[in-house]
């Protein structure tokens, strides 16, 4: 297994002197520039109000390229439409941040010795890598990858390259440097639901996007007499995360 | 350096279900019991509280309550001559740990086995003849009965508080409940819980086919109820979010709502946490586990601790690797197939379908997660197997309930994964989508076994289990009949869409699957086929009695806490009525 400071391709990392973030701020990626009164020009699209006004959060482990990966992949998998903001506007890039940068990203209660050996698929996850390590080397190879197929690292592609590479790694198409593409895949898109679905206490789920999207209350208390009340009648409340009740 | 403590009358090796009614049921004979617990102490008051509890990513996705696989756990293959690998991150099964054990996280269907479970080979032999049971397909009856064991089932019941209702009252059938079941002493303890949407759609449409529904047994409380020891459990408030979380009400049972607070005030009972239990220490001339070693996690120091009469209740896994690390029993050989430990490795195969209901609303994020409605119809013995090529069966289920937003979003098969119409079909089915599983039986075989790992070892240096198991042929076309049987029903429902989940030829270790892994030290009649006698005591060892469901010879149709809590019981009343006044076996081999 290749360590992500050693894939093919990795010198050719800077393509601008822009710093990352920056650029992202000013594409409107980051779902800052509505939020912050910043209409920057052709960046300014025709995006719904982000979830939430929140300046940008600190990373705890993604460094900026991944970081605008991240971003971009999420506004991919979850993009901002008539049901919901994008997935970074939504927080999710930084749910993601924070749980690679938690306990279980480092590999918490996981076993972890050798020997390694590539086994059959029905006997699971068989590498060293911790879930942090591992989605640090699946963007760096993604990104190589993309550089060689598109001529730019993932997060500069244009919207439809975007979905098109995203569909190549779910696949297995998108063929990564001693890494698999589709596992990557499996994880990106279990960390972006996670992060889109979850309680708004890990940095996700903005303003309750997604569970006012569903028709989800959260946590209310009780619905011992709500279960008959409202027997085939939807039960619409205001959603409720563990903030509201701490 | 090993510290040698004082003799204590009875310790358990783990403190789940049955370490702690095991606990109880001694301390109350008279005796001093220590139960040393490899995981954390965990007390409703404190740990399983709102608004904590109510967390899917901490619980249901990251698994708090599950074992520790960086200390702990087993290898796998599909096949005797496939290389096994280790389980680095539990998936397609969850043991817990900590106090507690499995019985925190359990979804609390609470079932009893058919008396025809009871008499398996038997049974088949009878109505289809010796030659119709496969040779490669080794299940055993039990030696103990349905009958012997109601007494237990009924014990249990009311220590649970389950909730459900009755289909068979000492031998009066009521359509209302479970036509199938085994006769009942008693009624449950508590009315049935509420059914979903759902599941009454479910119910209605197997009645008009001519089936038997009616509400799954769960042990929660449909009411505040008052235990068999007197502690008081609360009523379901149907939060939705128990699969894989603690209650905070007490209504979902485990021992630790039920049985330890009045364990933790008793002065003969004494809980170690964090002690793992790495040996049991075996005197094959005297025939007893003279002691148990184990290490304090918190200081990293070993001891040993001398007990009169060891409890293993630790899950399957851990039982099996146990005996095989004290060289008590014969090791099963698949080569020969001589030897008992570790053989007749069991689970449940469970097949689902999803169907959609544009038209009604069915609220799904509430209720419990074992909440269904459920026909027995195709259960074990419960129908006619004359030439349909296959063994054992399943109930089918409807249990629309408890869908959290990240795990319980349900939409039609070729739905895209992710992007803007990945989101509309979301949107669209959430609340409109019914969910059905079959929960089948899995009859052993003899390539099914545990052994130890020669490679990978856990954190104390042990060697692993080494898991060898797919499921059979036999269990693949139950399942398609199974499956057929649940479409037939579906159809009646008469959904907008709905589809078929079959299992993939091969059993994986993701995604989540069951928790119900049996066997490994199968208890029957005589030490020539059985790893424990009738009342769970080692034929090797008489002062050792094996607990859960690696006593089970095979895995039926059926959720297996009920039977496991059952068999603690049943247990317990033997060793408290006999063994404690003649120390020695309990059956003469």
């Amino acid at each position: 297994m290749a360590a992500r400071e050693t894939l093919p391709g990795e010198g050719a990392m800077t393509e601008d002197t822009i710093p990352r973030r920056k650029f992202l701020l000013g594409a409107g990626v980051a779902g800052t520039a509505v939020a912050t009164g910043l209409v920057q020009g052709a960046a300014a699209d025709a995006r719904p109000t982000p979830a939430s006004a929140a300046q940008p959060e600190p990373l705890l482990v993604l460094n900026e390229t991944e970081h605008a990966f991240t971003v971009a992949a999420v506004d991919t998998l979850i993009p901002a439409d008539e049901l919901s903001p994008s997935g970074s506007d939504c927080g999710v890039a930084v749910y993601i941040d924070r749980q690679l940068a938690s306990a279980w990203g480092g590999g918490a209660k996981t076993y972890r010795a050798g020997p390694y050996v590539q086994g059959k698929p029905e006997q699971g996850y068989q590498l060293p890598l911790t879930p942090a390590d591992f989605f640090a080397a699946g963007i760096a190879a993604a990104n190589v990858w993309s550089r060689k197929t598109y001529g730019h690292d993932f997060d500069r592609l244009e919207p439809d390259q975007r979905a098109e590479a995203l569909k190549a790694m779910q696949e297995g198409k998108a063929e990564f440097a001693n890494f698999s593409s589709r596992a990557f895949f499996a994880r990106l898109l279990a960390l972006t639901m996670e992060g889109f679905f979850a309680d708004p206490i890990y940095g996700g789920n903005r303003n309750k996007a997604s569970w006012r999207m569903l028709g989800f209350p959260g946590l209310p208390a009780t619905y011992a007499n709500a279960i008959d009340q409202y027997r085939d009648k939807r039960y619409v409340a205001e959603p409720q995360s563990i903030a509201d009740f701490s | 350096m090993v510290t040698r403590l004082k003799d204590v009358d009875a310790v358990t090796v783990g403190l789940g279900w049955t370490g702690a009614i095991m606990a109880r049921e001694l301390t109350k004979a008279g005796l001093n019991v220590v139960s040393l617990e490899r995981g954390p102490d965990r007390v409703p008051g404190e740990d399983f509280i709102l608004p904590t509890v109510r967390d899917e990513v901490r619980y249901a996705q990251r698994l708090e309550l599950m074992m520790d696989n960086s200390i702990d756990t087993i290898t796998f293959r599909n096949f005797p001559n496939d290389r096994a690998l280790p389980i680095r991150r539990i998936g397609a099964f969850l043991p817990g740990e900590g106090v507690g054990g499995s019985g925190i996280h359990w979804g609390a269907l609470h079932w009893r086995f058919l008396p025809s479970d009871f008499r398996i080979r038997s049974t088949l032999t009878e109505r289809y003849g010796a030659k119709s049971i496969p040779d490669d397909m080794t299940i055993q009856d039990w030696s103990v009965s349905y009958d012997e064991l109601e007494p237990s089932y009924d014990r249990f019941d009311k220590i649970c508080g389950v909730s459900g209702q009755a289909g068979n009252l000492r031998g009066k059938k009521i359509d209302a409940g479970n036509v199938f079941e085994g006769p009942r002493s008693d009624a449950y303890p508590n009315a049935p819980i509420k059914s979903s949407n759902a599941g009454l759609m479910f119910g209605a449409a197997s009645k008009s086919l001519g089936y038997h529904p009616f509400p799954a047994p769960v042990a929660i409380a449909s009411s505040a109820y008052v235990n068999g020891e007197g502690v008081t459990l609360g009523a379901c408030e149907y939060c939705g979010y128990c699969n894989r979380i603690a209650c905070e009400t007490n209504a979902k049972a485990s021992a630790n709502s039920t049985l330890l607070p009045l364990l933790r005030l008793d002065p003969k009972f004494e809980l170690r946490a964090r002690c793992f239990v790495t040996r049991l220490n075996y005197d094959k001339t005297a025939k007893k586990v003279v002691s148990v070693t184990y290490t304090d996690m918190r200081n990293g120091e070993e001891y040993e601790q001398p007990a009169g009469i060891v409890v293993l209740s630790a899950f399957v896994f851990g039982n099996v690797q146990q005996l095989l690390l004290a060289g008590i029993g014969e090791p099963y050989d698949h080569a020969t197939g001589r030897g008992l430990v570790g053989k007749n490795y069991a689970y449940q195969f469970e097949a689902g379908a999803n169907a959609f209901f544009p038209d009604k609303e069915l609220n799904p994020y509430w209720g419990s997660a074992g909440m269904g409605v459920v026909i027995d119809d195709f259960n074990g013995e419960n129908f006619d197997h004359g030439g349909l090529g296959f063994f054992g069966g399943g109930y089918l289920t409807c249990n629309t309930a408890a869908a959290p937003p990240i795990a319980g979003r349900t939409v039609p098969k070729g739905t895209p994964e992710w992007g803007s119409e990945w989101k509309r079909a979301t949107v669209k089915w959430y609340h409109h989508a019914a969910r059905f599983n079959t929960q089948g039986s899995v009859y052993a075989n003899r390539d099914n076994y545990m052994d130890l790992d020669p490679t990978y070892k856990d954190a104390l240096g042990r060697p692993l289990v080494r898991l060898t198991y797919n499921a059979p042929d036999n269990e693949h076309k139950m399942s398609r009949y199974l499956l057929d049987k649940l479409e037939g029903v579906i159809k009646a429902m008469n959904p907008a869409h709905y589809d078929m989940h079959p299992r993939p030829r091969n059993f994986t270790v993701v995604p989540y699957q069951s928790t119900h892994n049996t066997g490994g030290t199968m208890m029957g009649p005589d030490p020539k086929s059985s790893v424990v006698n009738r009342y769970l005591q080692s034929w090797d060892a008489d002062n050792l009695f094996i607990q859960g469901a690696s006593v089970f010879p095979q895995q039926h149709g059926y959720n297996p806490t009920g039977t496991v809590g059952a068999l603690a019981y049943w247990s317990a009343r033997a060793i408290t009525t006999n063994y404690l006044k003649n120390p020695g076996p309990l059956v003469h081999a």
